[in-house]
């Protein structure tokens, strides 16, 4: 018998199921927000067991493009990226930062108290977003509100055995198994039984009070294999090379004007990325005018209004808008952040309406960068 | 009286010219001092001298109907007032006052016409100097006209 | 680094110009931390909204005084304000001028329009150690002469060692100083352009051909700080509206030094 805190936990155990771990979960009065299926996508919402995780839904992806499809019912994680991300969670798409009320000396009094957050459980996060995660704390945590969010959050990740086509972590700089930030690891396989790794003392613990065998060296070695192999199987890779030296230098690109031929500037990219994070701020009264409130909601440097200055847009066309938006993904994140701000998760991909490929855009960008011209007719572009 | 070679080496407008140029424009020239107040010339005048300012201000104005004078241009140390002696109709388009006590060098403008037609060299020379000030005086004045300082819009 | 606003009373309003005014403003609660010139705040009309608004000067203790052009919603609600009220502020933000300049310098200050405001600050440290520089000259370009900010305290910067030189767009007969672009009067302030320290602040266009043309004169482009804009909703480097190119300008500016600057403002729609 282990005992939390006293003699150290099992690393590794092999799980029948998810339901115990839910359980245990819930009884320690954690929301749990995982996968599941709803209005033909696989969404993130709150789970009441593990029977509402995606178990028999795989996903069929191309640009522009996504589908169910059903496979093996034993499985709940034969599925990538669906449209959102646990940005919605640590970063929520709308909240009040403060209310304030007029007082008679022609004044105002505010209060800016957070709401107490939800201790939280995320289950079934894959290594992309495990990155995204922690790309989100470093741009974010320094906020009271998102810190404060971010406290209590038990991480359950969830490794990658078979990529989606749109996936490209592995050029983004990441890979198909959770690294680092998590509390557990899940690997799931083929007859639908888990592989459960501890990644902090406070996963340890929780494994500790699962059913399940403990690991042998065979289940983990099996383990790291089948996750391994997913990486010589990426739908897509950003092309090689340094990327943020590449959009500096094709800052005056013609290509970025054939982007905007295609683009709708809907935003949609950057709703469904796990890292855009960029928001508005809004204050509103009520009719009297005597209660006023501070909102903050997500924006996108696609919104026309998103660089207005001195009575118009900085950014008025589209292809400036694509340009800023691809350049600070994967160029100047770097100058502000330190890192790229792509995971390779391939969403942006996915949910563009007119299924533009930033991996492509890339690929195009650098064509015309070696060809010397800005001029993509010009260059040897080869195609994909 | 007379304006030396030496005055008009030293007047940035004609730095780089060369001395025989320099002695033919000195004898068309002379150095003039300018009280305050003092109308150098008016709109619709014949146009026959321009003015190398040493120091002080010539203020170019025009004047509005309902509104009276108002100033266009601001000239000083180092400035060439006055081109509208270069070309057909020879008439003055602004007013020009001294606002400030100036030295000037005023150099005979129809001289220095049939001097740049017999020695095409200075003619061109001058010609490329005059344009200089044009370019620079036309760039200022679209800045201006961009109003940069208004409203938004 | 938050969101909510401190409160400030408006102690005093002045109307500099038909559109502009200037505010002076004390803390009703605790003081926020020191302004530096060519920092700004975020400043609050209830219920309306927020903007960035660059430090003016600084008024006794924990006083703060703002010069805003009415142009939006806000500014046209925060220009309304009477003595007596009480707004909010959030701050400061950004990179300060670089002060001092080295000593010796021939410090130049170019101000284009409510460029003037930002670079006021910068005027009343000149003075405080006028010792410490071998020049100091403010330029200021203006579209008329009803248009220029603080006209009254020129001649008090005068006495205090700085050579103010003012151009306007256009004027009516009768006024005494130059007509022209700001540009003209850049010979009047270099006498030596190795030892320039400039500080430019006005519309970017107007920003770019000054430092243009102290370059031409021979002053280093590592001499010449400028003071940038983009939209800005946050002030704290989390909603990613002030970018331009990898600055945050709330973070990284508004004050950026030319050779950073230079290149950034040359790309369209940035």
């Amino acid at each position: 018998m282990t005992t939390v805190g006293d003699v150290p936990a099992p690393a590794a155990r092999v799980l029948a199921d998810l339901a115990g771990l839910v359980e245990a979960l819930r009884a320690d009065d954690r929301i749990v927000v995982g996968p599941t299926v709803r209005d033909g996508a696989i969404v993130l919402a709150e789970l009441a067991s593990a029977a509402e995780l995606p178990y028999g839904w795989g996903v069929e992806l191309d640009a522009g493009h996504y589908r169910l499809r059903p496979v093996d019912q034993r499985l709940a994680f034969a599925n990538s990226a669906g449209p959102q991300s646990w940005k919605a969670q640590l970063h929520p798409p709308r909240q009040l930062l403060m209310s304030a009320r007029r007082t008679p000396d022609d004044g105002f009094v505010v209060d800016d108290t957070p709401p107490a957050p939800s201790r939280l459980a995320f289950l079934g996060v894959r290594p992309c977003d495990l990155r995204a995660i922690g790309i989100l704390d470093q741009v974010l945590g320094s906020g009271r509100r998102y810190a404060e969010r971010r406290a209590d959050v038990l991480i359950i990740a969830v490794n990658c055995t078979e990529p989606g086509a749109a996936c490209f972590c592995v050029s983004a700089g990441g890979g198909p198994a959770a690294e680092a930030g998590h509390d557990l690891v899940l690997t799931e396989r083929a007859d639908g039984r888990l592989l459960a790794e501890a990644g902090t003392t406070a996963g340890g613990g929780l494994l500790a009070r699962l059913p399940g065998q403990e690991a042998t060296a065979g289940d983990l070695a099996e383990g790291r294999d089948t996750v391994g192999a997913a990486a010589n199987r990426m739908g897509r890779t950003l092309p090689p090379g340094d990327l943020r030296a590449l959009l500096v230098d094709q800052v005056d690109s013609a290509h970025w004007n054939e982007v905007a031929n295609r683009c709708l500037t809907c935003g949609n990219c950057t709703m469904v990325c796990p890292t855009c994070f960029c928001t508005t701020v809004s204050d509103t009264t009520d009719v009297t005018g005597e209660h006023a409130q501070r909102w903050e909601h997500w924006d996108s440097c696609f919104d026309r209004d998103f660089s207005f200055l001195h009575g118009g847009p900085v950014r008025p066309g589209g292809a400036s808008r694509y340009r800023q938006w691809l350049s600070h993904k994967l160029g100047t994140w770097h100058d502000q952040f330190g890192q790229s701000g792509c995971v390779g998760c391939g969403r942006c991909v996915v949910w563009c309406p007119v299924g533009i490929d930033l991996t492509a855009e890339l690929a195009a960008l650098t064509a015309t960068s070696r060809s010397g011209s800005t001029d993509p007719e010009v260059s040897d572009a080869g195609n994909d | 009286m007379r304006a030396t070679t030496e005055r008009l080496r030293t007047h940035p407008f004609l730095a780089g010219l060369d001395e025989e140029s320099l002695e033919r424009i000195a004898t068309i020239s002379t150095v003039v001092a300018l009280d305050a107040k003092t109308w150098l010339f008016r709109e619709g005048d014949p146009a026959d001298r321009c003015w190398l300012i040493r120091s002080g201000r010539v203020n170019l104005d025009v004047h509005l109907p309902g509104r009276g004078e108002v100033i266009v241009e601001s000239l000083g140390a180092g400035a060439v007032l006055g081109w509208s002696w270069l070309f057909p109709p020879y008439r003055w388009h602004f007013d020009a006052v001294v606002v400030e006590p100036t030295s000037a060098i005023e150099v005979d403008g129809i001289q220095l016409r049939a001097l740049c037609q017999t020695d095409p060299k200075l003619g061109y020379r001058l010609g490329q100097m005059f344009t200089a000030v044009l370019i620079e005086r036309l760039q200022a004045t679209r800045l201006r006209l961009l109003d940069l300082y208004g409203p938004p819009r | 680094m938050t969101m909510t606003p401190a409160r400030y009373l408006v102690v005093d309003r002045l109307a500099e110009t038909a559109d502009t005014v200037t505010l002076t403003l004390e803390p009703v609660d605790r003081p926020l931390p020191v302004f530096r010139p060519g920092q700004f705040a975020m400043l609050y009309a209830f219920g309306v909204g927020e903007v960035p608004i660059s430090i003016s000067g600084r008024s006794g203790a924990g006083g703060l005084i703002h010069t805003l052009r009415a142009v939006g919603a806000v500014t046209r609600a925060l220009a309304a304000v009477q003595p007596g009220a009480i707004i909010g502020v959030r701050g400061p933000f950004g990179t300060p001028w670089d002060l001092p300049a080295p000593p010796g310098s021939e410090v130049a200050l170019v101000a284009g329009g409510i460029g003037l405001a930002p670079l006021r600050p910068v005027i009343h440290h000149l003075i405080a150690h006028r010792r410490r520089y071998r020049r100091a000259v403010v330029l200021i370009g203006a579209r008329t002469p009803d248009d220029l900010l603080y006209p009254d305290e020129f001649d008090t910067w005068r006495a205090g060692g700085v050579d103010v030189h003012v151009t306007v767009d256009r004027a009516d007969a009768g006024w005494p100083d130059h007509v022209g672009v700001v540009t003209t009067l850049l010979d009047r302030c270099i006498t030596n352009p190795g030892q320039v320290a400039a500080y430019l602040c006005g519309p970017e266009v107007m920003m770019r051909l000054t430092a243009r043309a102290l370059i031409d004169r021979g002053v280093a482009a590592a001499a010449i700080r400028v003071s940038l804009e983009r939209n800005m909703r946050c002030g704290i480097g989390h909603c990613g509206h002030c970018q331009l190119g990898p600055l945050l300008l709330c973070r990284d500016g508004p004050v950026v030094g030319y050779p950073v600057a230079a290149p950034l403002l040359a790309v369209r729609e940035l």
